[in-house]
């Protein structure tokens, strides 16, 4: 049931994420949000953690969401969400539905790769039939720009920030995609909104797997990046072209790079227009830009690699 | 047709949640509760019930998982004891929250540390204020009546609130007891048919569970809480009223032994209650007017009710198998207290703490406590208030 | 808005009413607002897509202007905006101009 991504058509499309939500001006989640739903085309539950998502969609009386939708806690979307979906594989057997429904958790990167961890890695290791997004933003941006295990090595974060003697933070990021990869779950991919139909294509292709699902997306915050409110999609289009946020997916084992940039830009391009970064362009820190285009050209070499292992 | 068996108090209960037979359930092991979701494990690989069973990597996961089934809409329960029921605390407060009837027997045991694995009541009463209904058992019988009834009483349309059964574990979640079960389909027909309310799986009214409440209308929503929580000791009494017609047992918000004619009276929970029955009656043989009350449903606390059937005596030991650990009294005996409070003419109180990690109640603790009891109302004086017993010096 | 009591609240706060986010006019944020120049506008739809707020307005298939009820005037669609030749058909313009 995989419609083709052209935007005249997909615009004629409801989405299911309404105006009036309280997220920034220029937040790249919602956004995110917005292209996984254009590229669902079935009826879906969603479970949110709790951050900045949650908070700014449904608060008080409004709620933005125009699927059911429910908030738990800010550890457990995957939790919550495994019951949501055991309880229609209950009643779907009992024959009480016949719908085909399917089922999103989507969480930021503090609820998904720090305290939303145990939660996910046991919902997947289950094999429940549900698509886990995470938002990625490099922080726990909702309780002001707190660093997590996925903010990149040298970010000026408020828990780390970039003083006289510690320079930001000082651990480089774990790969989350991996980690989900490693629970031999049929799919797990990284995604863009700057390049909007690979990551459409990629939530078309989770819909039609049987299984647990993962996505990363990145989705800039540009209180968080001190960057403007304008370039989510341009930063997070440099995140790809940089290769600090390789698109690619592992399906049953095998990798697959999705997108190849023309011409691959130096880091710089993408840490010169945040704030957080800012910090770095002394003479005593370029180290640690060095350290952070090494890492990007390992993980970017070893990705390839490891493609071509699969590739026939 | 009832039938009489030898069960452990957990087949008991597993076979109650059989019978009952929810859409999904969450299980992850703990002692002593884990026996329980064990036996129904293997009804779920037989196919002799309908459950999705839902094999959690932690308790916070279970009851998270447990929270997402019920919005969902179908019947939902779980079990878990001590540490487990403190690592779902968080969620316990958002079942209660979203008005989710989840069900969940809590097979009491101490809390660590030290760790320790046997009974005591400090896990459920750690969670007294989480906005569950909680319904104590004194044996595997009332265990099993009471995981029943719990369905219903949750499930009321009025009420809408998940429910704790909590019975002792090792003592009577391990022991084997005469039980009578009811028939399969007096327990099916007992719990009807599930009905739920504002269900996820309802995609064509899409709602949202879990908003963003700010101080305009945070007390308004746990004030409508507070409200139903005014609610349930009636509905408590109905679903007894009408499990005594197909079981033959009756039920009410406590039980009360020989204390209509009372001096001096034992309040104690659970399994300690049976053992001290037989002391009361011993005390009445010597002429003492002696007589045991009994709590079944703690929370709410019915203190208006309970009020009322204390204020006679002159004084009352409330015997505690949990203390408020931290220098204050046992939860039990603030309950007690708080609902003598409104008599000028009231008993005078004492707390004996009991039990802890598994220690043995035995009746010499019971005769211990009603014989301070007749030494309180001769002279009319309590000199200690608060007391370990069966503790060694 | 009068608020509701405690006895008109729903059970658990559920919201009943999907996407009731559209009575929050967050137009009220901005500082800066899109303009539209249509004579550049090759109908890529590129700032439909990429707005946070669904606040560019389109009709079978053509982008027909912005929401100015909810745009927060983040600017996304007047950078992305390809333009023709080089000219934009979105330029952002301060508040109240």
């Amino acid at each position: 049931m995989t419609k083709p991504l052209i935007l005249k058509e997909l615009s004629k499309k409801e989405v299911l994420l309404s105006s009036g939500h309280r997220l920034c001006a220029g937040c790249g989640a919602p956004t995110v949000v917005k292209m996984v739903l254009l590229a669902t085309d079935y009826p879906v539950i969603a479970s949110n953690a709790t951050g900045c998502l949650e908070v700014s969609s449904c608060i008080s009386d409004y709620t933005a969401w125009k699927i059911p939708w429910i908030h738990n806690a800010f550890e457990n979307a995957a939790a919550t969400i495994s019951g949501v979906e055991s309880m229609y594989r209950s009643l779907k057997k009992q024959g009480k539905i016949q719908k085909e429904i399917k089922f999103i958790a989507f969480g930021g990167d503090g609820g998904t790769y720090d305290i939303g961890l145990q939660s996910l890695s046991g919902a997947m290791e289950r094999g429940h039939d549900m698509l886990y997004i995470c938002y990625d933003n490099g922080a726990y941006m909702n309780t002001g720009i707190q660093r997590s295990s996925a903010t990149p090595l040298g970010a000026n974060t408020t828990t780390r920030p970039a003083g006289s003697i510690i320079p930001g933070k000082t651990e480089p990021r774990k790969n989350l995609t991996k980690i989900m990869a490693a629970h031999n779950i049929p799919y797990a991919a990284q995604a863009s909104p700057s390049h909007w139909k690979d990551l459409m294509k990629k939530v078309q292709k989770a819909h039609e797997i049987k299984g647990p699902k993962f996505i990363n997306i990145i989705a800039p915050c540009n209180r968080g990046w001190r960057s403007r409110t304008d370039d989510s999609i341009l930063l997070s289009r440099l995140a790809v072209d940089t290769c600090y946020w390789p698109l690619y997916e592992i399906e049953n084992g095998v990798t697959k790079i999705t997108f190849r940039p023309k011409e691959k830009k130096p880091v710089v391009d993408f840490l010169k227009p945040q704030g957080r970064f800012r910090h770095l362009f002394t003479p005593e820190n370029e180290g640690i830009i060095k350290k952070i285009q090494e890492d990007i050209d390992r993980e970017w070499a070893l990705l390839q690699k490891e493609e071509s292992l699969y590739a026939t | 047709m009832a039938k009489i068996v030898a069960v452990t108090g957990n087949e008991a209960v597993a076979h109650a949640l059989k019978q009952i037979n929810p859409d999904v359930c969450a299980a992850y092991p703990i002692t002593p509760a884990t026996e329980l979701m064990q036996r129904f494990s293997t009804f779920v690989s037989n196919g002799q019930v309908k459950t999705e069973l839902i094999l959690v990597e932690s308790e916070h996961s279970a009851m998270s998982a447990c929270v997402g089934a019920a919005a969902a809409g179908g019947r939902v329960a779980t079990a878990t004891s001590s540490q487990g029921l403190a690592l779902m605390w968080e969620i316990l407060f958002i079942a209660s929250g979203l008005r989710l009837p989840i069900v969940m027997p809590v097979v009491n045991r101490s809390l660590s540390a030290p760790i320790n694995i046997h009974c005591d009541h400090s896990d459920a009463m750690g969670a007294r204020d989480s906005g569950w209904i909680q319904l104590w058992s004194e044996n595997a019988q009332e265990a099993y009546d009471n995981t029943i009834q719990a369905f219903r009483i949750a499930e009321n349309m009025d009420i809408r609130l998940p429910a704790m059964i909590c019975y002792d574990g090792f003592i009577i979640g391990h022991s084997i007891g005469s039980i009578e079960y009811l028939d399969d389909e007096k327990v099916s027909t007992f719990a009807g048919e599930y009905k739920p309310l504002y269900p996820l799986l309802d995609i064509k009214n899409p709602i949202s569970y879990g908003p963003l409440i700010l101080p305009d209308y945070y007390m308004e929503y746990r004030k409508a809480q507070d409200e139903v929580a005014s609610k349930v000791s009636n509905v408590v009494l109905d679903v007894a009223r009408e499990f005594e017609k197909i079981s033959g047992r009756t039920y009410g918000l406590f039980e009360t032994y020989r204390l209509d004619d009372a001096d001096i009276g034992l309040v104690i929970l659970n399994s300690a209650a049976g053992t001290s029955k037989d002391v009361i009656d011993e005390f009445r043989d010597k002429g003492i007017k002696a007589g045991l009350f009994k709590p079944r449903l703690f929370r709410p606390f019915p203190y208006e009710q309970v009020g009322e059937t204390l204020k006679h005596l002159k004084a009352l030991c409330v015997l505690d198998r949990a203390d408020a650990f931290g220098g204050s009294y046992g939860p039990l005996f603030l309950e007690i207290a708080t609902s003598l409070y409104p008599y000028r003419d009231k008993p005078l109180l004492i707390n004996k703490i009991y039990g802890l990690g598994g220690r043995d109640y035995l009746p010499e603790h019971a005769e211990l406590a009603l014989n301070e009891l007749v030494h309180i109302i001769k002279s009319n004086q309590v000199k200690t208030v608060k007391e370990y017993i069966g503790v060694r010096e | 808005m009068k608020l509701k009591g405690w006895k008109e609240v729903t059970p658990g706060a559920v919201i009943l009413e999907a996407g009731n986010a559209v009575e929050f006019k967050t137009g009220s944020w901005r500082s800066f607002k899109p303009t539209w120049h249509e004579e550049n506008c090759i109908q890529c739809l590129f700032c439909w897509l990429y707005c946070p707020d669904m606040a560019v307005t389109v009709k079978d298939g053509k982008m027909t202007g912005f929401d100015y009820d909810y745009c927060k005037g983040c600017g996304i669609c007047a950078l992305e905006c390809p333009g023709k030749k080089g000219t934009k058909a979105i330029v952002m313009v301060e508040e109240g101009e």
